[in-house]
């Protein structure tokens, strides 16, 4: 690649890629979501039968993924309100990205257990 | 000896957009690029709302009051009691029983649909060049949006535990 063209925004360029890819797919998931909920006003049956996808292990396991989204999504929205509103926030921004990091990354691996429950039950028992 | 420039007159700095200079008798000042948000007879009226500072205040605005609204959903249904385990259309009987939860939902489908059309508005009049692909993706987007704001108001409102 030639000098020069690659724009190198850094953390504050990163974090607003990460924020768009991840917006993007909750807004795609959230379509799916109000329609398989949807399934409530046809049968019982049918709501069921469609929310079993949810429970295989493939599909637990992409729940976390969602969660890993939109946590990353709601916590860097915070940084961006701070960056708006408060008056340091320009100036701090790279020190409350990497807050976000940190307390994603704590709360991705507290809420391991809790979404997983489900298949690591199935798997290995209680 | 009189210059082509000598009719410019003596405007404040921060009336450097206009063009005719600054006061400083320089007579390049007389080609200040115009900062692009200049109004111009071409402007059209109907923008001359604030269109995108109220979209921009209510993503800030929206996305606190969600933040509160999903994180509290995603730990009850994928979390508590059981994790993902536990529902199924008893249990969304159970919750929808009460009103609280009914106007939670409402005003999270409401909140969250908004903030995520706005957003996608804004990546496809980022990455959409041609008009008339940002206008029908834009079109498709927008009729995609209202069909499920509309179905999730009408599935929370007519919920019927006994069907």
């Amino acid at each position: 690649m030639p000098a020069g063209t690659l724009y190198r925004g850094r953390e504050g360029m990163w974090s607003w890629v990460a924020h768009r890819v991840t917006g993007v797919l909750i807004f795609f998931f959230l379509f799916a979501h109000v329609l398989d909920t949807a399934l409530v006003r046809v049968s019982p049956e049918s709501y069921d039968t469609v929310i079993q996808t949810y429970k295989t292990p493939l599909v637990n396991l992409m729940e976390y993924g969602l969660v890993a989204a939109i946590l990353f999504h709601a916590l860097n929205g915070l940084r961006v309100v701070a960056v708006d509103f408060w008056s340091k926030g320009p100036k701090y921004q790279k020190q409350m990205l990497w807050t976000v990091v940190g307390v994603w990354v704590l709360l991705m691996a507290g809420s391991f257990y809790g979404i997983l429950q489900h298949t690591l039950i199935s798997w290995f028992g209680k | 000896m009189t210059t082509e420039y000598s009719d410019a007159i003596v405007v404040p700095s921060k009336q450097a957009h206009t063009g005719k200079g600054l006061g400083t008798g320089n007579p390049a000042d007389a080609f200040v690029i115009e900062p692009p948000r200049k109004r111009t007879a071409k402007t059209p009226r109907r923008t001359r709302t604030n269109f995108e500072m109220l979209a921009w205040l209510f993503m800030r605005l929206s996305g606190v009051v969600l933040v509160a609204l999903i994180l509290g959903h995603l730990i009850i249904m994928l979390i508590l009691d059981g994790g993902v385990s536990k529902i199924g259309f008893a249990f969304v009987a159970g919750r929808w029983a009460s009103p609280f939860w009914q106007g939670w939902d409402l005003l999270m489908l409401w909140l969250a649909m908004l903030h995520g059309a706005n957003g996608m508005r804004q990546v496809i009049n980022d990455y959409a060049e041609k008009d008339s692909t940002r206008l029908w993706l834009k079109g498709l987007m927008g009729t995609a949006t209202v069909f499920t704001v509309l179905l999730g108001t009408l599935v929370i409102f007519t919920f019927d535990p006994n069907i």
